[in-house]
């Protein structure tokens, strides 16, 4: 294995940040021209899985694992099944309603500002250290959550398991009432 | 986790190796889904290159075992089929939990401070780990025995 210096792993790490970034706007951007509501939520998988990719870029192993699993997984299903279970006609012909187009521009707008001029406040030229940790540790932030979990808030992660367990009651009891 | 990958003093060469030692091993996961868009753009475009192109009306109906389609590709679903989705995201979040548990129930653990040095290394979970989840899949379970009793899971 060649010994790679610091700067040539930036530059490479730059080059693949390009064009997953590329490709999240160019998805992102097709998510909100797309006529059909299906195919949007479709492209919203693209961009979920993108930013995927970015968090692994940014050695956060377990917040890609979790980004792949809850929103591609979860919350795009559950979108798929609310097209689904709308009376919308999704059929050729039927476009989605841009009457909010004004609104839905203003508040964009407004929440990337926010959160652009929040982060940039907390963390202004800060840089990530990813480079200077070493093999050990980067592999480790997902031991580093399961230690947390499983040693130090056991109690509350088997508490979690009766929320969980409430929830699905719930969702039946509400979904069948009978 | 090789205890032996902690390197005590982190040279500047080092530091960009275990990165890209890390990067490298999601490297394979980015190779293994380009290699499947691949295929289905080869297999497509092989397809659409050597196959005779004679459009007929008739093969442009939505293909429906032999007969011909009733009503659209595009229906309102009935409302029980959302229990399934939301079975499927209790159940996903499960796994969630389940993930990093893996990766330490075999595996021991080493904290380092910050300046590389490991002062306690931490065993696998063993079997203490395995009750600890096999407890938590019990009370979803539960959550999956009360849906077979309201016959939730039957299809109709």
């Amino acid at each position: 294995m060649s010994i790679l210096a610091v700067t040539e792993v930036l530059v490479a790490q730059n080059i693949a940040f390009a064009i997953i970034a590329v490709g999240v706007v160019v998805a992102g951007v097709r998510l909100v021209t797309t006529e059909n509501v299906v195919h949007a939520a479709l492209w919203l998988v693209v961009v979920l899985a993108g930013i995927a990719g970015l968090y692994i870029l940014l050695a956060a192993e377990f917040t890609a694992i979790v980004q792949v699993l809850v929103y591609i997984g979860a919350i795009v299903v559950l979108f798929l099944f609310g097209i689904m279970l709308t009376r919308a006609r999704l059929g050729e012909g039927e476009t989605v309603n841009k009457k909010m187009r004004a609104p839905a521009l203003v508040i964009a707008v407004a929440m990337f500002a926010l959160m652009a001029y929040s982060l940039w406040g907390y963390f202004g030229s800060t840089e990530l250290e990813v480079m200077g940790r070493s093999t050990a540790e980067l592999g480790q932030t997902t031991a580093q959550v399961a230690d947390t979990l499983f040693l130090t808030y056991l109690i509350p992660f088997e508490v979690v398991s009766v929320l969980l367990l409430a929830a699905l009651t719930g969702a039946i009891v509400l979904a069948r009432r009978d | 986790m090789l205890l032996t990958d902690i390197s005590p003093l982190l040279s500047a060469t080092t530091a960009g190796e275990s990165y890209s030692d890390f990067v490298r091993s999601y490297l394979t996961v980015a190779i293994f889904g380009l290699l499947a868009l691949g295929m289905v753009a080869l297999l497509l475009g092989v397809g659409s290159i050597i196959r005779p192109n004679r459009p007929q009306p008739g093969k442009y109906l939505t293909y429906e075992s032999g007969v011909d389609p009733v009503g659209e590709a595009w229906p309102q679903t009935q409302v029980r089929y959302y229990i399934f989705a939301l079975l499927f995201v209790i159940f996903d979040v499960e796994a969630v939990f389940i993930f990093p548990w893996a990766t330490r129930l075999d595996s021991e653990t080493a904290l380092v401070d910050s300046s590389g040095n490991v002062f306690e290394i931490l065993g696998p979970y063993g079997s203490y780990g395995l009750v600890k989840m096999l407890l938590f899949i019990a009370v979803l379970a539960l959550g999956l025995v009360y849906a077979w009793r309201k016959k939730v899971l039957r299809w109709m």
